[in-house]
């Protein structure tokens, strides 16, 4: 594994620091590592289990517990497609699909080349415009509906590999 | 700094000071004078209309009044969600009561020209809906079906005040019950309130709100919690958090009146991290109380010290499980225990803890400053007051609906909601989200109660109510809840983490068209079992989407497993397309669009042909052509 940079080990160092004497703080520490960096590296596991006086093994419990803690960078465009009910009964799924075939990232996977990562979120609370997709954090109401969504999905293909995709 | 307020005539002053700035959106038909402010230009920035590009929106609307030099005249306030979703971004200009609907950021020119400057209603942006008898345009708010048959309580201030100015919600009574309270009331009588009014958890069991707080209040000890239950998971459902978005005082008040009657000087509101706008108005308004002394020590110079945290969820449905909440804001696994011990006798940190869910505290304010009387003349026998459902799916009303209890499944969805878009036809409608189930045609005409709703196979749950038209597969809905619950079970109980697990592999297989009769016994036999042994909440009521399919669809399920055959054409493996030759009209427009290669034929000359062997059937050509030629089986 990639040692991490001392900066990041700075930022980590000073989030724990922060949160040390909360009452259970490991969770909060969590959110702002994951905030900060992008991901949880596992030395910021090793620093809250310290801080905290448990085991590495319980702070890594609590982060494969929750769904939003990731332990792997994301890719450089995240794209989110929503997969609550409203959203489902108005074709999320086929949603999913479509942004699979283009971007080559599986559900809640990277992109071999880590330039997409696709999540398939909780319910956004956005089900007004059901079925709702993000694609780094500009929402994409309707989504099924004409092309908006899939050109620019096409445009930053276009823009960072080069080349026009088809499909 | 402002100053602290620790008498009833500071807040009051306030009040009179704010109403005074609030009155044309309070009461309308005013005498004004040359230096008052003549307009009110509402925006919603809740989550939907945010996505919606509200925030531009309100931007462009100040830097035109600015340009204008009507900025002491007119003023744009940013609110919470009106509700009425499907049409938003919504804009409301008061004293006139015009709302604009659809409104983009450059629709904002019109607004200032036509209307804040010409005088003028823009009738093609507004509002309206269509009277029954006579097939004319209604524009008069109050009038229009949607907003006709609700009953605003918890949803009060929402889209009435700027969430984020603890003065306006002082300017429509805010913290006048939190006074009340704290002076004239002893903790005692704060619960027996509570319990004469009839209020119950609306997080979806309906616990009686006033007895859980006793529980608290019994027992012995100095150190004891309220929490308020954010997590709202129910995919499908918004109302608590349009609630914080829209009127975060409220919960404030709310729990510390809660707090004051328990016992308790330190709270929690545990949030779902996925409502970045929720989290971040309650931040403020967190701030505002405590800098006005609302929160804090001794709150109206009462004695009375309370203070407040918030706790941000990481993404685990069963934390709105009580017990799991509780181990998720230690910073632990979110993994129920059993009960009991109760948390309200031991709860966070071991101590007793007191857990109400948004909507519920939300009531709270408004029973204690209008009495118990008031709020439990309206409803039912066992079900007081009102609640807040969250509308969507194949509804043309999406949005957020205040109905008194005791309104009818029929008038929400037909009356309010407006019925299913392009004229499809009403399947069934699935409350109480992955623990709930999926009512008829025949349960429409049922009064909303909680008894009512469990009767029916169903329950009232949190407030989620999705609509779902002839296009919707009950058995891949079914699928889709038990998948949801796999993936969000804890793992702690067998019946929950494998039940539902072989659950999902029968759903799974009699979707791909591999299911046998037998099954649907199985299945059956097994939900029941799941539901007398499982831990907790979430895996209690998990088979429930499975039964009420099973009790009211047992057709489709057949059609899956003796015909091969998904009657609303959603099972993929059980579907074929094909192009009609006759209707195709070589456009090349489907094989352009076809991911997997399937479709062949020669641009403008020979017909399109698809290959089932290739096709993957995302139904991607079928959505591209323009002439109907693809067809689905």
């Amino acid at each position: 594994m990639a040692k991490l940079n001392a900066e990041a080990l700075g930022k980590i160092d000073l989030i724990v620091a922060k949160h040390k004497n909360q009452a259970g703080p490991c969770i909060e520490m969590l959110h702002e590592v994951q905030d900060s960096l992008g991901y949880i590296p596992f030395e910021a596991m090793e620093k809250i289990a310290v801080a905290t006086g448990t085991s590495v093994a319980e702070v890594y419990g609590v982060v494969m517990f929750y769904s939003q803690f990731t332990t792997e960078p994301k890719g450089k465009h995240v794209i989110n497609v929503c997969l609550g009910t409203a959203c489902y009964v108005k074709g999320a799924q086929q949603l999913v699909d479509r942004v699979e075939k283009l971007t080559g990232a599986a559900v809640n996977k990277t992109s071999p080349d880590g330039l997409f990562s696709l999540d398939a979120t909780r319910c956004l609370g956005a089900c007004g415009l059901a079925p709702v997709c993000i694609i780094d954090g500009k929402v994409y109401g309707n989504a099924l509906m004409g092309s908006t969504f899939t050109d620019e999905i096409r445009r930053i293909i276009k823009q960072e590999r080069g080349a026009e995709v088809k499909a | 700094m402002r100053n602290k307020i620790t008498n009833l005539e500071q807040l009051n002053d306030i009040k009179e000071a704010e109403q005074k700035y609030m009155h044309l959106r309070l009461q309308g038909n005013i005498e004004l004078t040359d230096d008052d402010q003549y307009m009110n230009i509402l925006c919603c920035a809740g989550t939907g209309c945010t996505a919606g590009e509200s925030a531009k929106l309100i931007e462009r609307l100040n830097k035109l009044l600015e340009e204008h030099e009507l900025e002491d005249k007119v003023r744009v306030i940013k609110t919470g969600c009106f509700g009425f979703c499907q049409k938003g971004p919504i804009v409301a200009i008061f004293p006139d009561r015009v709302f604009y609907t659809h409104v983009k950021p450059e629709d904002a020119d019109r607004i200032i020209n036509e209307h804040v400057i010409g005088g003028n209603v823009i009738r093609d942006m507004q509002m309206y809906d269509i009277d029954k008898n006579t097939g004319a345009k209604v524009y008069d708010i109050e009038k229009i079906g949607f907003y006709e048959k609700q009953q605003r309580i918890a949803l009060r201030n929402c889209g009435k005040i700027n969430p984020e100015n603890i003065h306006e919600y002082i300017g429509v009574s805010g913290y006048q019950a939190l006074h009340k309270v704290l002076k004239t009331m002893s903790p005692q009588d704060v619960i027996d309130e509570i319990k004469a009014s009839g209020l119950r958890g609306r997080g979806g069991a309906g616990f009686p709100t006033g007895v859980k707080w006793q529980f608290e209040k019994n027992q012995p000890g100095h150190e004891k919690y309220v929490i308020c239950n954010a997590d709202e998971g129910d995919p499908g459902a918004f109302m608590d958090r349009s609630i914080l978005e829209g009127d975060p005082h409220a919960i404030l008040e709310g729990m510390t009146i809660m707090a004051y009657a328990v016992g308790a000087h330190h709270g929690y509101i545990y949030i779902r991290a996925e409502y970045p706008i929720a989290v971040s108005r309650l931040r403020i308004a967190i701030a505002e109380a405590e800098e006005l002394g609302f929160l804090g020590r001794n709150i109206f110079n009462s004695g009375f010290d309370f203070d407040l945290e918030i706790r941000l969820g990481a993404g685990a449905f069963v934390c709105g499980e009580e017990t799991a909440l509780i181990a998720s804001i230690e910073g632990r696994r979110g993994m129920p225990t059993p009960k009991p011990p109760f948390p309200a006798v031991s709860g966070v940190w071991g101590k007793p803890t007191s857990i109400n869910n948004v909507e519920t505290i939300a009531n709270v304010a408004m029973i204690i400053r209008k009495g118990a009387e008031w709020y439990s003349s309206i409803g039912t026998d066992k079900s007081k007051g009102t609640k807040v459902f969250a509308l969507g799916g194949k509804i043309n009303n999406t949005g957020l609906v205040e109905i008194p209890m005791g309104t009818t499944l029929r008038e929400i969805i037909y009356d309010i909601g407006g019925g299913c878009p392009e004229g499809k036809k009403f399947k069934a409608v699935q409350t109480g989200g992955p623990s709930g189930g999926c009512l008829t045609e025949n349960e429409l005409d049922t009064p909303i109660t909680y008894e009512n709703l469990i009767a029916a196979g169903s329950m009232m749950g949190s407030g989620g109510m999705i609509v779902l038209d002839e296009d919707n597969c009950m058995v891949d809905v079914a699928r889709f809840y038990m998948e949801f619950i796999c993936d969000e079970s804890c793992g702690k109980c067998t019946p929950c983490r494998v039940g539902t697990k072989r659950l999902l592999e029968m759903l799974t297989k009699i979707t791909n068209g591999d299911g046998t009769m037998e099954m649907l016994d199985e299945m059956e036999e097994l939900c029941h079992e799941i539901k007398d042994t499982a831990l907790c909440g979430l895996g209690q009521t998990a088979p429930n989407p499975i039964l009420s399919t099973l009790r009211y669809f047992r057709d489709e399920y057949e059609a899956h497993i003796l015909e091969k055959r998904c009657p609303a054409h959603v099972c993929k493996n059980l579907l074929s397309y094909s192009i009609d030759p006759a209707k195709c009209r070589a456009c090349s427009i489907c094989a352009r669009n076809c991911p997997a290669e399937a479709i062949t034929g020669k641009p403008g000359k020979e017909v399109y042909k698809i290959d089932p062997a290739k096709c993957i059937k995302c139904g991607l050509c079928l959505t591209n052509c323009r002439f109907g030629a693809v067809e689905r089986h």
